[in-house]
């Protein structure tokens, strides 16, 4: 059943995130630069970096170290961040959301745009609304999000200004506090109308511009795969049966070509995640990614593994949803895994 | 006589960019009458396939295809109709593939692509009807259990169930003409054989007309009442069955009728390693000749 091989997939996920906690875990410590002297500042005593070095363990042995870190991850506890002196768990609760948020009205914008351009693309092969499509695509992927950023704020904040081009709310809209940390779902729940429209109408600018390389990229493989498919003989039959070109394009064409296109898109939307700092970075957001740089360059070795380790398990946990989803829409596989 | 269903004039088609083409078919003209078996008959890379793809209106689209001459079906143009023939001429002609797994769509089930072929037939049927429909229709090429058949995917049906289910949609809308290009070649010479009996009998029962696209003079001469030989992208003889077989006159229609594998015979004829130039003109046999109404 697919329930077989969904639990392998859970499996294997775990094995790779003993292997990334191990290595990312070894990286950190070996990366030059003491971590406790970081932490302190230059005025520390000698005595007190000798201190803080005691506390954290940090003079012991890499694989004691390592059990000591296992021993704190089975209660729950990923240590405590030398930069913001909180625990590593209660940073990430704070900004994993809104890195997320952000990633996933990124992934929403990559879909609808980008699916919809390379089936017109593929539609219109060798004309001129293909040519513009290729070209609008290259030029997505192409350019790094960042630089998206800075046009997307000149362009739409600073020439034409219709969207805020920094924070996540409005000052005057008071910060929901909870359940999700997602602040559209959260402001919904609270039954803040206008906080939800000034969340989203925050979202826009950093979205786009964190989701055109992978729109682009969408809009490619959409269209490889689609005219691939249109050299089928199941599109010939369905255009020779008469079946409108429109829904040959969106349904007959399109199902077959999606297969390969998802799992791209699957990664694309994992690497948003680490891709996301540079963004995060210029539109003044609030996220994981810009805690996760911030943190390596103070060698906040805890908050380096935290962080780490929840960019991967989100990516794997992308992985297999992205699997799941491949099944489902290609029945060779899906039957396959019922008798396998 | 029957009026034709199906008339091609002089039809030419060239492919390549604007400035440089290649011609393949140098002025084809046939016709098919109602309920009547027409076979269009030549080697690989003769112009068969081409003519029936142009006539269902699958290669105008392409930019790198140029057509003139005329294909009239019912009165509608195919070189004329553009892209939206195959919707113009609705389901009055249906056609058979090649490879009936890869002609149905690996991503939905038969049920499905079956619904989708009776919409194009009749927009406003409901699904049960559709349903109820695709299983008589089932039934009728012998599958055993048409529900199942409709719930299942193309890969999980054997390739002779395919064709069946691919025979069973082209005649689902009761067309007045069906075309089949080589039907079941991808398949055992046994499944060929009945899909063909098959597709016979249910066509001869309705009083479908059929062009087949062939290069097995077997198949044709159990099949068709009339033949064309193509060669090259010309039509170079043409005459009923049974005058063909027994008094083939083009050199190309001899070569090709030397070429059947017979047990008794001792292996096949050498034929020249290239096709030679047969330069003769189209022959046509006695009683074969243009129908009246089609050169108006």
């Amino acid at each position: 059943m697919i329930w077989k091989s969904l639990l392998h997939r859970i499996g294997a996920a775990l094995i790779v995130m003993v292997g990334i906690s191990m290595l990312i875990f070894a990286i950190a410590r070996v990366m030059p630069g003491d971590p406790a002297r970081i932490a302190l500042g230059p005025n520390a005593t000698a005595e007190q970096v000798a201190a803080l070095r005691a506390e954290r363990h940090l003079d012991a042995a890499l694989p004691v170290q390592y059990w000591e870190f296992l021993k704190a991850l089975s209660r729950g506890d990923l240590g405590k961040s030398l930069y913001t002196n909180r625990p590593v768990t209660t940073d990430i609760a704070q900004f994993l959301p809104a890195t997320l948020e952000l990633c996933i009205i990124s992934a929403i914008l990559m879909v609808l745009i980008g699916l919809p351009l390379g089936i017109l693309s593929a539609h219109f092969r060798g004309r001129f609304p293909d040519h513009l499509g290729r070209l609008i695509a290259l030029i997505a992927v192409c350019t790094p999000a960042f630089v998206w950023g800075v046009i997307l704020q000149l362009c739409f904040g600073y020439f034409w200004p219709i969207f805020p081009i920094e924070g996540r709310l409005l000052d005057s809209i008071p910060v929901p506090q909870g359940p999700t940390g997602f602040y559209l779902i959260d402001l919904l729940v609270a039954g803040n109308g206008a906080g939800f429209l000034d969340a989203l109408h925050h979202l826009v600018l950093p979205a786009l511009a964190l989701a055109m390389s992978g729109l682009g990229q969408a809009a490619r493989l959409t269209r490889s795969n689609m005219i691939d498919v249109y050299e089928k003989p199941y599109v010939e039959m369905a255009r020779a049966y008469g079946f409108r070109p429109w829904r040959i394009a969106t349904r007959y064409a399109f199902r077959p070509a999606f297969i390969p296109t998802l799992t791209i898109l699957g990664l694309e939307f994992a690497a948003m995640l680490g891709n996301a700092f540079l963004v995060e970075k210029v539109f003044g957001w609030p996220g994981l990614s810009r805690y996760g740089v911030e943190v390596i360059i103070r060698k906040d070795l805890d908050a380096i593994v935290g962080t780490v380790l929840i960019i991967a398990a989100a990516f794997l946990i992308m992985n297999i949803i992205v699997d799941v989803l491949v099944s489902i829409i290609n029945p060779r596989i899906r039957l396959a895994g019922g008798r396998g | 006589m029957a009026e034709p269903v199906l008339t091609i004039r002089d039809l030419r088609l060239a492919f390549g960019s604007r400035r440089r083409q290649t011609e393949v078919l140098h002025g084809i003209s046939l016709h098919v009458r109602a309920s009547e078996k027409v076979a269009l008959v030549g080697e690989s890379g003769s112009g068969k396939s081409v003519t029936a793809r142009l006539a269902m209106g699958l290669l105008q689209e392409a930019p790198t295809t140029h057509a003139s001459g005329s294909i009239r079906f019912d009165g509608i143009d195919a070189i004329k109709g553009g892209r939206e023939i195959a919707r113009r001429r609705g389901n009055r002609v249906a056609m058979i593939f090649q490879d009936p797994t890869s002609a149905l769509n690996p991503t939905f089930k038969i049920r499905g692509q079956f619904r989708e072929v009776l919409r194009s037939g009749n927009p406003a049927i409901s699904d049960a009807d559709a349903d109820r429909q695709a299983e008589a229709a089932l039934a009728e090429v012998s599958i055993p259990d048409p529900k199942r058949a409709l719930d299942s995917y193309a890969f999980q049906l054997s390739g002779g169930m395919n064709q069946r289910v691919m025979i069973a949609m082209a005649l689902a809308n009761r067309p007045a003409l069906l075309m089949a290009d080589e039907p079941g070649t991808a398949l055992d010479v046994t499944v060929q054989a009945q899909t063909l009996k098959l597709m016979h009998e249910l066509t001869e029962k309705r009083g479908t007309a059929v062009l087949l696209i062939s290069h097995n003079l077997g198949v044709v001469r159990e099949f068709a009442d009339r033949v064309y030989v193509i060669y090259r992208g010309r039509i170079v003889e043409h005459g009923t069955t049974a005058q063909l077989f027994h008094e083939p006159r083009h050199p190309y229609t001899r070569a090709l009728l030397a070429a059947i594998p017979k047990i008794s015979g001792g292996g096949l004829p050498d034929l020249p390693e290239r096709s030679p130039d047969f330069e003769n003109p189209l022959i046509v046999h006695e009683g074969c000749g243009e129908p009246a109404g089609a050169i108006a």
